[in-house]
C-alpha cells in the first residue's frame, strides 16, 4: 500500500496569509508545535494584495472613534446580516491587534504626534484605517512572516532547530481533511490531520494533528473577472464541506467597484478604495459625478447631496456629509454597473475614476505610489494626468465556514477551525473595506488560541490516521493522470478534458450567470452548467509527471471550485431579495424577513470525505449541495441600543423590534 | 552547498505508488565542476548570458572615458610646465607645494616640500583628488564594471574564477573613502580661492573677468557639487542619525545632499571633464596658443 | 544537454486546448494580435534546453499571459510560479532575454514583433522544473538576520515614531521579495561558493532597515547590526556595481539608500577612529 510520509504536529494551519500566520504565531506562543501549509512561497499570500489599510478604532486621527462606532459601521455595511458577536469581537479587539504588529516591527504611516496614521474609507464614519501608503497588506504579511522567523530564531537558540516548534511547508496543498471516529459517545467524527501534496516534487505526505485551522482565503478564481490570484480556488470552503462542516452566506460575493478594465490581460486587477478615500471621484462618459444619483434611502442622511458639500468633507468632516463615492462597495459597484448598462460607460466598458484633477501630481505619487506604478506599468496611463478606467471585479466572499463566534471552531466537526475570508458570518452581506485585514488578525489569533486549547485538551488521546483514508486520498489525487482503479470507468464515460478549458468555462458561467446582478433563469442555467462541468471535470486529464505540474494542480482545484460555485449559485437562487453582495434583478428590494435568515450549505450525498471516487451520474445531476434556512440569533440588547430606532426600522421586522 | 529547501524530502528508495507519475532523477555526472551559472544544479544553459541588448556599450564607454582622462592627466601631471598663466592656475597644480613651483602671485604656492622635491609638484597634491575619486562609490562601480568586468553588466557572467569583493586587502581600503572626502573638501576650498583670484587681470588688479574666470567658475561649481554629493558626505551630514526628528537642521542638509547624491554619477563625469577642461584652458594660455578674451 | 523541440500554432496543432486561446482564425483576427516567437527553457536539474514556440499575442498583454497561453494550448505541464499578476507578490521572477524580470510586469509591447523572446528560469538558484527554481537560499538567509528587538518598557499602543524617522526603513519594506536582486548579484550568481558567506542585497537591505528603525533596541541587547553586517552577512563582498538597484521592480534604491549607508555605518564602527573615540567619550559622559 501507499507509503506516505507522516509528520506529527499539535496544530496544523492551512494557509499562510494574514489569518493563517496570525493563528500560527498564537498557537506557537501557546507553546504548541505548529505546522503551516501554504500553497505558494512563504510571504506571497494573497494578503499582499490588500492596499487600503487595517480598520481599527484607535481614534488617532479623530478622537470620536471607538469600538461601538466601528461595530455600528460594520453592521450597517453588512446590512445587519453579520453574526453580531463576531462584529463585536472584531471591533473591540482590532486596535490591540494593530498595536501588537508594531511591537513585531511593522512601520505604519504616522500622524504628526507620532502615532499610527488612519485614513478614510467607504462606510467608515471616521478615519480608521491604519496604513502604509497603499501597500498595507504587504506590510502585514511581511510583519507576520518576520515574527514567525523571530520565533524560529528563538527556537533555534533553545534547541538548535529552527523548525522545532513552528514550520512552514511551502508550496504544498491540502486535498483532504482526515478524520477518525470520535471516542466521545455521540459526538461527530473528529479531525485527525490533513493529506497534502508538495508542488515541487509531487509527493504526498500527511500531517497528523488533533486541531486543524483553515485559513485558505476566498473563491474568486471561480469568476472570470476577479482581483484574486490563482490560489483563490475555495480550497478551505470545499475541504470544510467535505469534512462535514457547513457554509453560510455563500450567496454574498463582493464585487469591488473599482478593478482595472483595460488592457484585457489585467482586467480585474484591483484599484484601491483609497483612491476614493483620498479624494478620487467617479465620472461617467458625460463627465457627470453620477454617484449622487445612487444614494439609497438607508444612507440618505449620511451622504452629501451636492458636489460642493462632498468636496468640503475632505477638509472639514464635522460640518459636511461624506461624498457618495464612499458608500459601501456593493452600492458603488451596482451604480457603476448601471451607468455602463445605460450607455454612459468609458471606452473599455467601465467608468472614469479621476484623481488627476483633484490633487497635485506629487501628492498622488506619495499617497498612491503603487496605483501610480500599476497604471504606468500595466496600462500606460499616468494617473496624475488622466483618469483611470475602472469597473467591478470579483473581490471577496462574505460567506464561509459556519463557525462559533468566540472560538472560530467549525460547527459540527470537532478539531476544525476557520478564520479569515474562509470563515463566514463576520461581514454579513457585505464587507467594509479595511475590515478584512482586521478580521484576519482578530479571528486568526482566536483560531490559533482555541485550536491550541483544543489540541492541548486532546493531547492524551491523539487521533489516528488510518491507512485506508490515505489510500483513498492518494487515489483521488492521482485521478487526473488516468491511472489506477479509476481508469476503466473514465474511459466509459467520455473523452478526456483539458482542465484549463473546464476552468475557463466555469469562470465564464459564474461571471455571466451568477455575477453582480442575478436573475432566476440565469442561476438555474448556471446550476445545470455546473452539473455538466462537474461531469467533465471528472474526466480532466493531465500530461507529464507530478513534479511542479500546473495542469495537475488545476485539475485538483476544480473539485473545490465546482463545489463552492454550486453553493454560491444555490444560495443565490434561494434568497429572493437584494442585500449587500447579492443583487437580484427580479427581487430588487431588501426584505426585512430575509434579514433573520442564514442559508446554510452542506454536502448533500453521504459520500463522505474519503472516497469521492465512485458516485454515479444521477447523483451528480442533482447536485452535491443541500441548502437549508436557519434563523439568526437575536442581536444582544445593549448592542441594538447603539442604533437609533429609525435606523433599525429599516432593517429589522416589527416582531424583532417589539420583542426586546 | 547550502541545506536544501524547507521541506524535508521524503526518502523513498523506489517508487512506491508505481503510477509512472513520479519524477525520476539521475545522479549528477561526476568529474569537472563547472562554476557560476554553469553550476550543475542550475538550469542547463550553455551561454554565459542571454542578453540581446547592447549591454557592452556602457562598460566600454566608461572604460574609454576613464582611460582618456588617465592618459591626459598623466601627461599633464608629469609635464611640470604650462600650468600657470596669470591669473589662472591649473587645478592639477593647486595647491602647489614644492619650491620648484611657478610663481603665482597671491596664488596657492607654499613650498612645504622644500627644494628636494624635483618631480612635478602636481604629483604631491593630485594624490588627494585621485584617492577621493578612486574610492568614490560611483567610480568604484564604473571601474569594477569597465576595467575589471566584475561584472561587465548585469546578469552577464564575469570571467573571474574567484571573487572576494572588498573583504580583503587592498580593496578593503575602500572603506577610508571618508578621509579622502575630508581632504577633497580642503582641495575644493583652495580651488575656490583660485577661482576668486581669477577675478583679477594679468597685472593682478582686482575687479576683472575673462573667459577663463567663467571656465573656472563652472569647474569649481561642479567640483563642489560632486564633492558634496558624495555618499560619505551624505552619511556624515545626517545619514548616520537614527532620529531625524531630533536633528531638524541635519535632516534638512541630508535631504539636500540626498538630492545631489541622486546625480552623483552625472556630477562625477561632469566635474572630471570640467577639471580637465580648466587645465587645458590654462595650458592653451600658457603655451600662447590662445589669449584669454577679457570681459571687463 | 540541450533538446530542441518546435511547437507550432498552426491549424490543428492546438490539441485539446483549441477553444482556449480564443476563436481567432487568422482572417478575423484584429490587427492588434500577432504571432510571436518564443524560446522557453524546459527541463529540470538533470538537464534541459530552450524550446521554440509560436504563440498568439494580443494587445496589452504581458509575458506571463503568453506563458499561460502556452500552458493552456501547447504545454499544459509547463511549470511557472506566479500569484498576483499585478507586481505585488514577487513570485513570477524569471529571466527574459537574459535580464532578470517579473513575468507579470514585462509588457509584450516592449519587444519588436519580429523579435524572439527568450524566457529562462533564474540562473542563480538551483532549477526545479522549467521556469521554477528553488529559492530556499533566500529563506535560509532571512533566518540569519536577527529580528526586530522591541524596546523594553514600551507596550503595544505606546510606540511613537515620526514619519521622517520611519521613511527610510519604509522604503526597504516596499520589497516584495521577488529575489531578482539576489539573482542578478554577481557575488553569488557567478560564485556559488560565496553563497555561504554573503546574504545578498535583499537581506543586507533588511539589516539596514532594522538598523535605521527608530525603535529597534538591538544595540541595548548587545547586538551591533553595523558590524555584524560586515562580519556575519558579508557586506564586504558587495562591490556596489548596482545591478540590484537596476533590476528592482519596486524601484527601491537598494545600493544608494541601503547598501552604501550600511557600508558607511560599518566604517563608523570599524575604520573610523574619530567616530569610535567620540562614541567612547559620549558614552562615558552620559
Amino acid at each position: 500500500m501507499a507509503h506516505v510520509e507522516r509528520h506529527q504536529w499539535d496544530v496544523v494551519i492551512v494557509g499562510a496569509g494574514g489569518a493563517g500566520l496570525r493563528a500560527a504565531i498564537e498557537a506557537r506562543e501557546q507553546g504548541l508545535r505548529t505546522a503551516v501549509i501554504c500553497k505558494s512561497l512563504f510571504g506571497k499570500a494573497h494578503t499582499v494584495m490588500a492596499e487600503g489599510g487595517i480598520a481599527a478604532s484607535m481614534g488617532n486621527v479623530n478622537e470620536g472613534d471607538n469600538w461601538q462606532v466601528h461595530f455600528r459601521d460594520t453592521m450597517r455595511g453588512g446590512k445587519f446580516l453579520n453574526q453580531w458577536r463576531m462584529a463585536e469581537l472584531h471591533a473591540r479587539e482590532a486596535p490591540e491587534r494593530v498595536w501588537e504588529l508594531e511591537t513585531w516591527g511593522a512601520l505604519f504611516d504616522r500622524t504628526p504626534d507620532g502615532r499610527i496614521s488612519q485614513r478614510n474609507f467607504g462606510g467608515h464614519e471616521y478615519p480608521r484605517l491604519a496604513h502604509v501608503g497603499d501597500r498595507t497588506g504587504l506590510e502585514l504579511i511581511r510583519t507576520l512572516q518576520q515574527k514567525v522567523v523571530s520565533l524560529q530564531q528563538e527556537d533555534f537558540k533553545e534547541s538548535g532547530d529552527y523548525e522545532a516548534r513552528i514550520k512552514v511547508f511551502q508550496e504544498c496543498t491540502v486535498t483532504q481533511i482526515l478524520k477518525e471516529h470520535n471516542p466521545e459517545d455521540g459526538e461527530p467524527d473528529r479531525v485527525s490531520g490533513v493529506f497534502c501534496y508538495e508542488r515541487e516534487s509531487g509527493r504526498f505526505f500527511v500531517l497528523e494533528a488533533p486541531a486543524v485551522v483553515l485559513a485558505t482565503g476566498g473563491i474568486g478564481k471561480s469568476f472570470k473577472v476577479t482581483s484574486n490570484s490563482w490560489e483563490y480556488t475555495g480550497d478551505g470552503h470545499a475541504l470544510a464541506l467535505l469534512a462535514g462542516a457547513s457554509l453560510i452566506n455563500m450567496e454574498f460575493v463582493q464585487f469591488h467597484p473599482t478593478g482595472m478594465v483595460w488592457p484585457p490581460s489585467v482586467k480585474g486587477i484591483l484599484v484601491t478604495e483609497s483612491v476614493r478615500g483620498d479624494g478620487g471621484v467617479l465620472r461617467n462618459a458625460e463627465g457627470e459625478r453620477f454617484m449622487f444619483d445612487y444614494v439609497p434611502d438607508v444612507f440618505k442622511e449620511k451622504y452629501a447631496e451636492s458636489e460642493q458639500e462632498a468636496d468640503g468633507w475632505y477638509e472639514d468632516p464635522d460640518n459636511h456629509r461624506r461624498p457618495p463615492e464612499l458608500l459601501p462597495r456593493d452600492e458603488v459597484a451596482r451604480a457603476i454597473n448601471a451607468e455602463v448598462k445605460a450607455g454612459r460607460g468609458s471606452p473599455h466598458g467601465g467608468v472614469f475614476l479621476d484623481v488627476s484633477t483633484r490633487m497635485p501630481a506629487e501628492t498622488i505619487k506619495r499617497r498612491l505610489p503603487s496605483m501610480h506604478h500599476q497604471f504606468r506599468e500595466l496600462a500606460d496611463v499616468d494617473i496624475t494626468a488622466e483618469p483611470m478606467e475602472v469597473g467591478p471585479t470579483c473581490h471577496y466572499v462574505m460567506g464561509g465556514v459556519d463557525v462559533d463566534s468566540d472560538t472560530a471552531a467549525a460547527r459540527g466537526v470537532p478539531g476544525l477551525f476557520a478564520a479569515g475570508e474562509v470563515a463566514g458570518g463576520m461581514h454579513g452581506s457585505n464587507r467594509l473595506g479595511g475590515n478584512s485585514l482586521s478580521d484576519l488578525l482578530v479571528f486568526g489569533r482566536r483560531a490559533g488560541l482555541y485550536a491550541a486549547q483544543y489540541a492541548r485538551e486532546h493531547a492524551g488521546s491523539r487521533p489516528r490516521v488510518g491507512d485506508e483514508q490515505i489510500d483513498g486520498a492518494a487515489a483521488e489525487a492521482l485521478r487526473p493522470f488516468g491511472v489506477g482503479s479509476a481508469k476503466a470507468d473514465e474511459e466509459a464515460q467520455g473523452p478526456a478534458e483539458n482542465p484549463y478549458t473546464v476552468h475557463q468555462e466555469l469562470q465564464r458561467s459564474m461571471n455571466d450567470l451568477v455575477g453582480i446582478i442575478r436573475r432566476e433563469e440565469e442561476m438555474s442555467e448556471a446550476l445545470e452548467r455546473l452539473a455538466e462541468l462537474r461531469e467533465r471535470a471528472r474526466r480532466a486529464k493531465v500530461e507529464g509527471h507530478r513534479q511542479f505540474n500546473p495542469g495537475w494542480h488545476l485539475a485538483l482545484d476544480l473539485r473545490n471550485m465546482l463545489l463552492v460555485s454550486e453553493c454560491v449559485a444555490r444560495a443565490a437562487l434561494n434568497r429572493t431579495e437584494s442585500r449587500g453582495g447579492h443583487t437580484r434583478d427580479d427581487f430588487p428590494e431588501m426584505d426585512r424577513e430575509w434579514r433573520r435568515a442564514n442559508l446554510v450549505c452542506t454536502l448533500a450525498a453521504a459520500e463522505g470525505a474519503a472516497g469521492a471516487a465512485g458516485g454515479d451520474a444521477e447523483a451528480g445531476r442533482a447536485g452535491r449541495i443541500a441548502l437549508r434556512r436557519r434563523e439568526m440569533p437575536p442581536i444582544r440588547k445593549d448592542l441594538l441600543e447603539l442604533f437609533e430606532k429609525e435606523e433599525l426600522i429599516k432593517y429589522l421586522t416589527d416582531e424583532e423590534l417589539t420583542s426586546e | 552547498m547550502l541545506p536544501g529547501p524547507a521541506l524535508t524530502q521524503p526518502s523513498h528508495p523506489e517508487n512506491p505508488l508505481a503510477t509512472g507519475t513520479e519524477p525520476q532523477h539521475k545522479t549528477p555526472p561526476a568529474g569537472s565542476r563547472p562554476a557560476g551559472v554553469h553550476t550543475s544544479t542550475r538550469a542547463a544553459i550553455a551561454e554565459p548570458h542571454l542578453r540581446t541588448d547592447r549591454w557592452w556599450l556602457a562598460p566600454a564607454a566608461t572604460a574609454f572615458g576613464l582611460l582618456a582622462f588617465v592618459v591626459y592627466s598623466t601627461w599633464r601631471a608629469f609635464a611640470n610646465t604650462d600650468y600657470y598663466h596669470a591669473p589662472y592656475v591649473s587645478p592639477f597644480y593647486s595647491p602647489c607645494l614644492a619650491d620648484n613651483c611657478a610663481t603665482m602671485k597671491g596664488g596657492p604656492n607654499w613650498g612645504l616640500f622644500g627644494e628636494w622635491w624635483g618631480l612635478s609638484p602636481a604629483l604631491i597634491i593630485l594624490i588627494f583628488p585621485l584617492g577621493f575619486r578612486l574610492t568614490c562609490y560611483y567610480y568604484r562601480k564604473a571601474y569594477y564594471r569597465g576595467f575589471w568586468a566584475s561584472p561587465p553588466a548585469c546578469a552577464v557572467a564575469e570571467p573571474h574564477k574567484k571573487y572576494t569583493g572588498e573583504t580583503r586587502f587592498p580593496l578593503i581600503l575602500q572603506n577610508i573613502h571618508r578621509y579622502f572626502f575630508y581632504a577633497a573638501m580642503l582641495v575644493a576650498v583652495i580651488l575656490t580661492w583660485d577661482t576668486v583670484l581669477g577675478f583679477r587681470n594679468e597685472k593682478y588688479e582686482w575687479g576683472h573677468m575673462g573667459l577663463g574666470t567663467l571656465v573656472f567658475l563652472a569647474n569649481i561649481g561642479l567640483i563642489w557639487a560632486y564633492t558634496l554629493s558624495c555618499h560619505s558626505c551624505r552619511h556624515i551630514v545626517g545619514g548616520r542619525l537614527r532620529h531625524f526628528s531630533k536633528h531638524p537642521v541635519r535632516y534638512r542638509l541630508w535631504g539636500w545632499v540626498g538630492k545631489l547624491n541622486e546625480r552623483h554619477m552625472l556630477l562625477a563625469w561632469a566635474s572630471l571633464l570640467s577639471v580637465a577642461l580648466a587645465d587645458f584652458y590654462v595650458y592653451l594660455l600658457a603655451t600662447g596658443t590662445i589669449t584669454d578674451p577679457r570681459l571687463f | 544537454m540541450t533538446t530542441d523541440v518546435h511547437h507550432g500554432a498552426g491549424p490543428g496543432s492546438e490539441g485539446i486546448g483549441g477553444a482556449v486561446s480564443g476563436e481567432a482564425p487568422d482572417a478575423t483576427r484584429p490587427e492588434t494580435s500577432y504571432d510571436a516567437h518564443f524560446k522557453v527553457w524546459r527541463g529540470d536539474v538533470d538537464g534541459g534546453g530552450l524550446e521554440d514556440f509560436t504563440v498568439e499575442v494580443n494587445e496589452g498583454e504581458v509575458v506571463l499571459d503568453i506563458i499561460h497561453r502556452l500552458q493552456a494550448t501547447q504545454a499544459p505541464d509547463l511549470a511557472v510560479r506566479w500569484n498576483c499578476k499585478a507586481g505585488k507578490c514577487g513570485s513570477c521572477s524569471a529571466e527574459i532575454n537574459g535580464r532578470p524580470r517579473l513575468l507579470c510586469m514585462t509588457r509584450m509591447s516592449v519587444f519588436d514583433r519580429a523579435e524572439t523572446v527568450t524566457v529562462t528560469p533564474l540562473r542563480t538558484f538551483p532549477v526545479v522544473r522549467d521556469l521554477v527554481t528553488d529559492v530556499g537560499f533566500n529563506y535560509e538567509k532571512a533566518r540569519q538576520v536577527p529580528s526586530f528587538v522591541p524596546p523594553p518598557g514600551l507596550g503595544p499602543g505606546e510606540y511613537r515614531m515620526q514619519q521622517e524617522d520611519v521613511g527610510r526603513s519604509q522604503e526597504f519594506r516596499k520589497c516584495i521579495e521577488c529575489f531578482l536582486c539576489q539573482d542578478t548579484c554577481h557575488v553569488v550568481r557567478d560564485h556559488e561558493e560565496n553563497k555561504r558567506a554573503f546574504a545578498g542585497p535583499r537581506f543586507l537591505m533588511r539589516v539596514a532597515e532594522l538598523d535605521m528603525h527608530p525603535l529597534d533596541a538591538a544595540e541595548d541587547a548587545g547586538l551591533d547590526r553595523k558590524s555584524t553586517a560586515q562580519d556575519e552577512h558579508g557586506l564586504g563582498y558587495c562591490n556596489i556595481t548596482k545591478c540590484c538597484t537596476e533590476v528592482c521592480p519596486e524601484n527601491i534604491k537598494i545600493t544608494d539608500n541601503a547598501l552604501i549607508p550600511l557600508k558607511e555605518r560599518a566604517a563608523d564602527r570599524k575604520y573610523d577612529p574619530l567616530v569610535w573615540l567620540g562614541n567612547k567619550i559620549r558614552r562615558r559622559t552620559t
